[in-house]
């Protein structure tokens, strides 16, 4: 009843008015409901907008990757059947403008989990050159709970990969590519090193590489085993042999990267699909999606899922569809979904009545408070417990810090310590606005943004699911017959 | 009452007394739980000591070449993960301080960064393992599709806890983080090899093969092959055919 009344006065007013409104509201419980339905008008407007154009649903003949299930040769001959190193030489020699205004046009952003226009990151790297070479180094440290896409590329069409590399570094003036590619993908960094050798056999790297005279190496490094390093210049320190500890920017590394050289670190999704881009044109990959969130995706959905499964689909595909057309449903239907993480771990979780109609790109995640991520959708059903799961994210961060800032070393500690007791409920109401101050105090107060990733989950658990956590900590006290203060 | 309750409080030093402790209530406890993390110190040991000498094989000192030209020549530091990783290998799955000493050794650093890199990453174990390490994922979406019932398959089947050896020395448990496998959940990795899908039975199969020697199947555990779905796949049902090329060339 109390819903119906919020959901009628909302549409009655805009949005601004409704924003007043729920700063206005201190009962969090009561506040959420209201950002839902104010929320879902304006998607409803958004859709109106846009003509109602339906995402998803995306054709075979529109997927990049066409082997992502391995179930077709995985080398060069393979990769070649598919289209993989057709022409390669003239769109090197189309030269390094015209890629960079191609993938500009695009609108391709980065699939690593920041969504940065890539053209625009690839044209950052000097343009004279000052002696120094330039790198290209590519981020295959896919350590983020739940994502798991890198992995199917390098193992399954790892030319896309190393084509990627050459296209990009071509538009870098890059000399070599770096892929580091994290230290338990030991099958994956064995696929993509047997197929570099290939490639270097067939004169598609090397001094000329595939004809156009341009000379390109690519390297594989392995990690071993630090969830930071995915951040780019940790992986940089770790790629020159050191600890694996962020630096301070600026400077950034397309100014002082790799030995002090500019250099660019790009994610492996957004480099393996730079030459099909190129080879379709721009028009066809920015075609797909809303505006400003072009193109196709891998997204990988794990959890109470009935089929979890890696699949690439258009963007602002809806998450319901997503999961009902591809995963088979929740497991015990749509009704029983709890919440959903939806971009991997660092991304807070939106619960099932925004779920119901938000579509899965970097604007629409971001309009419910969250994020796209990696893509990476962890689905949780009413039979899971939520602050569970959250306190198990507070002890991978936790483990993952790598203590260099003050903040980040010990609010890990701290917040996992809390969430701990928040599981059995063995602690005080007030200690929730606590744990919630003190991830405000971590965020944007380190050097890079581990600080923010083990913040959001906690503020998406506190902002969607305080009323649990409160009845949770009231059955502690009142089972062990506690006084609550 | 009150002081009975602190001292039980900082009583706390091992996790099975904080699960024996959940009826009264505590705000002074430890987070340091060691579980599968490591001391970063060295301890003399009969196989860890500074006069055991190591050196790499002949193979293996071809391989170091091979690590090296990757990297610019001034820049031989970089070499340093990959030739720790390789020396563990040549060691049995673990690294002695002499060990790093010969990497440090050949990178031209200071042994010292050896060991400052070799414990911050937590690939390299510093202390002696089993033959097998069983390392089961447990972050969220592992645990969610039920891994503390493959944790509790493995402590059960091999008898011993996390971050525990068999005597027989052919198995070390570890509960590590996320792997990058998680369609596939829940999942474990023995030594390289990444087992997926897996249920307790499927679990303790596995392990059993492992201690006899057999031949394992490596990824999943059920009848997918990959990261399709469970069900069947939802996608890519036509055979791959070379995109079209632009137009305009």
């Amino acid at each position: 009843m109390l819903k119906h009344s919020i959901k009628t006065f909302s549409k009655l007013i805009n949005n601004n008015s409704s924003n007043i409104l729920n700063n206005a509201t201190t009962s969090i419980g009561v506040k959420s409901s209201i950002v839902n339905y104010s929320s879902t008008a304006t998607a409803q407007q958004q859709v109106a907008q846009a003509e109602v154009k339906v995402y998803g649903g995306l054709k075979d003949k529109d997927r990049i990757f066409t082997n992502l299930y391995g179930e077709h040769d995985v080398f060069l001959k393979g990769a070649m059947a598919r289209g993989d190193w057709y022409r390669t030489k003239d769109l090197i020699d189309k030269g390094k403008d015209w890629i960079l205004k191609e993938i500009m046009a695009s609108g391709l952003r980065g699939r690593g989990g920041a969504g940065f226009p890539s053209g625009l990151k690839w044209s950052f790297m000097p343009k004279q050159s000052r002696g120094r070479p330039h790198y290209l180094v590519i981020n295959a440290d896919e350590g983020e709970p739940g994502t798991c896409k890198d992995r199917e590329i390098m193992r399954h069409d790892p030319h896309k990969l190393i084509e990627g590399c050459l296209v990009a570094g071509v538009a870098m003036k890059a000399c070599a590519a770096y892929i580091y590619i994290r230290g338990e993908f030991h099958h994956e960094a064995k696929v993509l090193e047997q197929a570099i050798d290939e490639a270097y056999k067939a004169g598609l790297l090397g001094d000329n590489a595939c004809g156009s005279g341009y000379k390109f190496d690519v390297y594989v490094h392995r990690g071993a085993g630090a969830y930071i390093c995915g951040e780019e210049t940790a992986l940089i320190e770790s790629l020159e042999g050191k600890q694996g500890k962020p630096r301070l920017k600026p400077p950034f590394p397309a100014g002082a990267g790799l030995y002090g050289c500019p250099t660019t670190v790009t994610n492996v999704e957004t480099v393996a699909v730079a030459p099909t881009i190129l080879r379709r044109g721009s028009s066809w990959f920015a075609g797909m999606g809303r505006p400003k969130n072009s193109g196709t995706k891998l997204y990988c959905i794990s959890g109470h899922v009935n089929n979890p499964c890696t699949v690439e689909e258009e963007m602002s595909i809806p998450l319901r569809e997503l999961i009902d057309k591809h995963c088979g449903g929740v497991i015990g239907g749509w009704d029983n979904l709890q919440a959903i993480i939806p971009g991997g771990s660092s991304t807070p979780v939106i619960p099932k009545y925004i779920c119901d109609d938000v579509l899965m790109d970097f604007d629409d995640l971001r309009r419910v408070k969250s994020g796209l991520g990696t893509a990476a959708v962890i689905v949780m059903n009413k039979q899971s417990d939520m602050i569970a799961n959250i306190a198990r994210l507070s002890k991978f961060y936790k483990h993952e810090s790598c203590g260099q800032c003050t903040p980040c070393r010990e609010g890990s500690g701290w917040t996992w310590d809390i969430m701990e007791r928040m599981v059995t409920g063995d602690a005080k109401l007030d200690e929730i606005d606590m744990l919630y101050e003190l991830t405000k105090q971590v965020e944007g107060h380190t050097i890079c943004a581990l600080g923010e990733a083990f913040s959001w989950p906690i503020q998406g658990l506190i902002s969607h699911f305080r009323p649990e956590m409160e009845d949770r900590i009231k059955q502690f006290q009142t089972n062990t017959k506690q006084s609550p203060f | 009452m009150f002081s009975k309750r602190i001292i039980s409080s900082f009583s706390t030093l091992t996790s099975q007394s904080i699960l024996k402790q959940t009826v009264t209530r505590s705000y002074f406890k430890s987070n340091t739980f060691l579980k599968s993390d490591q001391l970063s110190r060295h301890v003399e040991t009969e196989e860890n000591n500074d006069h055991t000498p190591f050196d790499f094989t002949a193979d293996n000192m071809i391989k170091v070449k091979k690590i090296l030209s990757k990297y610019p020549p001034k820049y031989k530091q970089s070499a340093l993960i990959p030739l720790l990783d390789l020396a563990q290998r040549q060691n049995g799955g673990w690294i002695t301080v002499r060990a790093m000493d010969k990497v440090a050794q050949i990178c031209g650093i200071a042994p010292m960064t050896a060991y400052e890199v070799a414990s911050f990453y937590t690939m390299f174990n510093r202390n002696k393992v089993g033959q097998h390490l069983v390392q089961v994922c447990t972050t969220t979406p592992c645990m969610i599709r039920g891994s503390t019932a493959i944790v509790d398959a493995c402590r059960k089947h091999l008898g011993i806890g996390v971050g525990e050896s068999t005597k027989d020395g052919k198995f070390t448990l570890m509960e590590v983080e996320c792997q990058g496998a998680c369609v596939n959940a829940p999942m474990m990795c023995v030594n390289d090899d990444f087992y997926e899908d897996l249920t307790p039975e499927s679990t303790v199969k596995l392990l059993e093969q492992l201690a006899n020697n057999q031949k394992t199947k490596i990824g999943p555990q059920t009848s997918r092959k990959a990261a399709e779905g469970p069900n069947g796949k939802t996608s890519l049902f036509e055979p791959p055919t070379p995109p079209p090329f632009r137009a305009d060339f």
